[in-house]
């Protein structure tokens, strides 16, 4: 095998493991943005504060990155639904989503930022673990575990989430909120209450993605900027809402980014995901898998 | 029509200047300023009201398109950077070029990607359009940090010419005036703005799109015409920005700071009127280098971002609406 | 048990515009009663007033459901759902994206209908066999007969003892409101319903009425106590018929 034919393969490779915890970190937006029709940009923040309690139960505690993220879901389930309390009461019920309602997530995301520098430096963190670094040896090649395991996490955060979605009542309920609120309402369910728990239930799948965020890379945290256009991009491409659209793009965006950072160097891999972004909107804004 | 027009522009504002007395009174403002800063007699005092103007021109740019049309820019730094960088090359190429001339290629240059970022994507819903901006600012950023004429990752030195053209003294006065002219500008671009036909269109966007496309507002030109001034007054505002810093690199010309202050100014100040985006860029830029002297740089960013969710959530609109609700 | 409904003295209206001016019926338990009116004369205000969609500014709405009394103005809509008053609305108001199964399970989402949801699936099924072939289809993409049919099925999902229906025959071709109109008969016997129908199509609305109102400009113009009743009335036959 020649070497350019190697790099191709393993940044396939890469690329649909980045694919997998793309999926993970982006599957809170397929649910506040594709089921709620909520714009919420802030989300790279939850998603960093996420990996900075990793960071903190890691390092101070000496627990297993995942687990501590794991523990502290309950509170970031219980912060989306004040998030979600509070843009309802400021913007979704005056009817000013549009232009305060954005501009609100866009402060949050600010301050969480600004907030993150003012704790933690601008210092890059990294994690502790087993899987943080080596390989699974399958012979032909090698899978580094640090891209594996959040693989396995992001798979399992979109099997659960569809199961939960498809199969509750409250998952229904969420599905249909954005379709027809009012028809919701003789259905028995209350749609501000079915928003607020879809609306925690993003809150802590971005909390969980942000673990699996610390263990594929050291983070600081202006990070978070560059999963804004990730995250929207894989939405927007997958078609909003469709959580088998969403595991596409996330597919396809870890490879492309994967073969640019390999073939054109990994200072444009950035730009790939906001190229998407732009082409998907200009040319077919309703996704891949969109009707 | 055009009388109608008007007529209609007076039945709204029957106080008010004319459009050449209200450039007046702002050009003696801006003279009064620029004295005031001048016999204040040292140079920091130049460089924190450049800053201060520089949001004005930000803000007011930011509000032509998200005030008046209801579109929300994320991407401010990528006009503001457009118009730095432009500045950049101008300067390596061609140093020989004034100042104004740059800020002007700039402009046009910043103007030019706001047409086409607003030509992709106006046709689709508004959170569409914020979402692209987002994305354009990275990358922007990215192109300029694989640029290597400019600079690259390293960055770029601009030297700043020792002695001010014109009016003699240090450079930065010079910069301060120009800064405070391309205010002036802005400010009565925007005020003729809300007084026109152009105006009423973007108005008609803001409270019902629908409504407007169905009674024949050509509202994808209109959009266009907002997107084009907005960006290329942002890109304005960051022409000089490179003569001001003398080294500008990638993570300093778009740092997020701007767009939270570009978006929080008119957000605090009010969006519906030209005075919003002045009202805030005094209260916060004064307030911010207030903290900054007193009690940390650090804690000074996070002042726009900390009242502008306040604001939108218990004051949306702004000082400006609070004052008018009061005369009422 | 019995579950019935009572409207007294309803005015209702949107700003500045009356639509009710001092209405009142009643629907006994077990009956089905039509409200007959043209366009624009109240009907469906009438409907969403009951169902807390639009609040009334004077008169009360009671029901009595198995036996217990309850004030309906000022419950939410889905308080209103929860107590066991189904409602199909004018337009149908699917979830277009989800499959006709989705719909359907949606309909059951009130706590009490969850236990009985499996028999009450196998019934929506019997009855509309059409809608267990198409069960895996998006509701969005079926003909206007089998939404309706969808939309009187997901509203039987919630198990309710009064059912409301709003214009059950609008945008039907002829044969298909008589079929629709025949399943609503058959669905309130199966179930042992409350009806109240708000109808345009006075014919077919009162092939399976017990009783009706007639409502004209926000007003009760008459109240016929009986189908033969509402037959042989002039003010129907100038009203309808245009004699």
């Amino acid at each position: 095998m020649d070497a350019s034919a190697d790099l191709l393969i393993n940044a396939l490779i890469s690329g649909l493991l980045l694919g997998g915890f793309y999926a993970a970190v982006s599957v809170g937006v397929a649910i506040s943005f594709g089921m709620l029709d909520i714009v919420n940009i802030a989300h790279p923040a939850v998603i960093l504060l996420g990996s900075y309690v990793a960071f903190i139960g890691n390092t101070v505690f000496g627990i297993d990155p995942i687990l501590a993220t794991v523990i502290t879901l309950p509170v970031f389930y219980l912060l989306g639904m004040v998030a979600y309390q509070v843009y309802y009461v400021a913007f979704e019920r005056r009817d000013d989503q549009s232009l305060r309602g954005l501009s609100f997530f866009f402060g949050i995301l600010f301050i969480a930022e600004v907030g993150l520098i003012l704790s933690f430096g601008v210092d890059y963190r990294s994690v502790q673990a087993w899987y943080v670094s080596g390989n699974l040896n399958l012979g032909i090649i090698e899978l580094p575990w640090r891209l594996l395991v959040p693989f396995l996490l992001g798979m399992a955060m979109v099997v659960g989430l569809q199961l939960y979605l498809s199969r509750t009542f409250i998952g229904r309920a969420i599905q249909a909120v954005a379709q027809d609120q009012q028809a919701l309402r003789l259905m028995a369910a209350n749609p501000t209450k079915i928003k607020r728990i879809a609306f925690g239930l993003s809150f802590a799948t971005a909390a969980l993605g942000g673990a699996a965020l610390i263990i594929i890379q050291p983070v600081e945290p202006s990070i978070g900027r560059e999963y804004i256009g990730r995250v929207f991009a894989i939405c927007v491409l997958g078609g909003l809402g469709s959580f088998p659209g969403m595991m596409i793009a996330a597919v396809t965006l870890g490879i492309v980014e994967n073969l640019t950072a390999t073939f054109f160097g990994p200072s444009w891999a950035p730009a790939v995901a906001f190229g998407v972004l732009l082409v998907t909107l200009a040319v077919r804004p309703s996704g891949i898998l969109g009707r | 029509m055009a009388s109608l027009v008007a007529k209609d522009a007076e039945r709204e504002a029957p106080r008010g200047l004319g459009h050449v007395a209200f450039i007046l009174v702002m050009v003696a403002v801006a003279a009064v300023v620029f004295m005031i800063t001048r016999s204040i007699g040292n140079s920091y005092a130049f460089f924190a009201a450049y800053v201060v103007v520089q949001y004005m021109v930000l803000g007011t740019a930011w509000n032509i398109l998200g005030g008046y049309t209801g579109y929300v820019n994320f991407g401010v730094t990528a006009f503001f950077a457009i118009g730095a960088y432009s500045t950049v090359v101008l300067h390596k190429l061609t140093p020989w070029m004034p100042l104004p001339a740059m800020i002007l290629i700039g402009g046009v240059m910043a103007a030019l990607v706001g047409l086409g970022t607003g030509y992709l994507t106006l046709r689709l819903r508004g959170v569409f359009f914020s979402i692209a901006t987002l994305a354009l600012a990275v990358v922007v950023q990215t192109l300029i940090t694989n640029w290597d004429f400019v600079g690259g990752a390293r960055g770029a030195y601009v030297m700043r010419p020792r002695i001010a053209p014109l009016i003699g003294g240090d450079y930065i006065q010079y910069l301060f005036l120009v800064m405070l002219g391309l205010c002036v500008i802005a400010l009565a671009t925007a005020r003729a703005i809300e007084r026109s036909a152009l105006g009423y269109g973007f108005a008609a966007i803001r409270d019902d799109e629908a409504a407007a496309e169905a009674s024949g507002v050509p509202t994808l030109g209109l959009k266009l015409i907002a997107t084009a001034l907005s960006g290329g007054f942002m890109g304005m505002a960051g022409a000089p920005l490179p003569y001001y810093v003398t080294y500008l690199d990638p993570s300093s010309g778009f740092s997020l700071n701007y767009a939270v202050n570009a978006i929080a100014m008119p957000l605090i100040g009010g969006t519906s009127s030209w005075l919003g985006p002045i009202v805030g860029a005094i209260l916060v830029g004064g307030l911010q280098e207030y903290i900054r002297v007193t009690i940390s740089s650090a804690v000074n960013v996070l002042v726009a971002g900390v009242l502008m969710v306040a604001f939108v959530i218990l004051a949306p609109q702004g000082i400006v609406g609070l004052f008018q609700r009061k005369k009422r | 048990m019995a579950s019935s409904l009572s409207v007294s003295n309803i005015v209702a209206g949107y700003g500045a515009v009356r639509v009710l001016d001092d209405v009142s019926l009643s629907v006994g338990a077990g009956e089905t009663v039509a409200l007959l009116g043209t366009n624009g004369n109240g009907k469906s205000t009438l409907m969403k007033s009951i169902m807390g969609m639009v609040r009334p500014t004077s008169g009360s709405i009671t029901a009595i459901i198995d036996g217990t009394r309850y004030e309906l103005v000022g419950r939410s809509t889905e308080e209103i759902v929860d107590l066991g008053i189904g409602f199909v609305p004018e337009g149908r108001r699917l979830f277009p994206k989800l499959t006709v199964t989705e719909n359907l399970l949606l309909g059951a989402f009130r706590p009490t209908a969850r236990s009985a949801i499996a028999k009450n699936l196998d019934f929506c099924f019997e009855t509309f066999p059409r809608l267990q072939e198409r069960a895996k289809q998006l509701a969005g993409s079926m003909s206007g007969g089998e939404q309706q049919m969808l939309a009187l099925a997901r509203a039987l999902m919630s198990a309710p003892r009064i059912l409301l229906i709003d214009e059950p025959s609008v945008g039907l071709a002829p044969l298909l409101v008589q079929r629709t109109i025949d399943k609503i008969k058959e669905l309130k016997d199966g179930f042992n319903l409350t009806v109240l129908m708000a109808e345009q199509n006075f014919t077919q609305a009162v092939r399976i009425a017990d009783r009706g109102y007639v409502i004209v400009h926000g007003k009760i113009a008459f109240t016929g106590d009986s189908a033969e009743a509402l037959n042989n009335n002039d003010l129907i036959r100038e009203f309808y018929l245009g004699a």
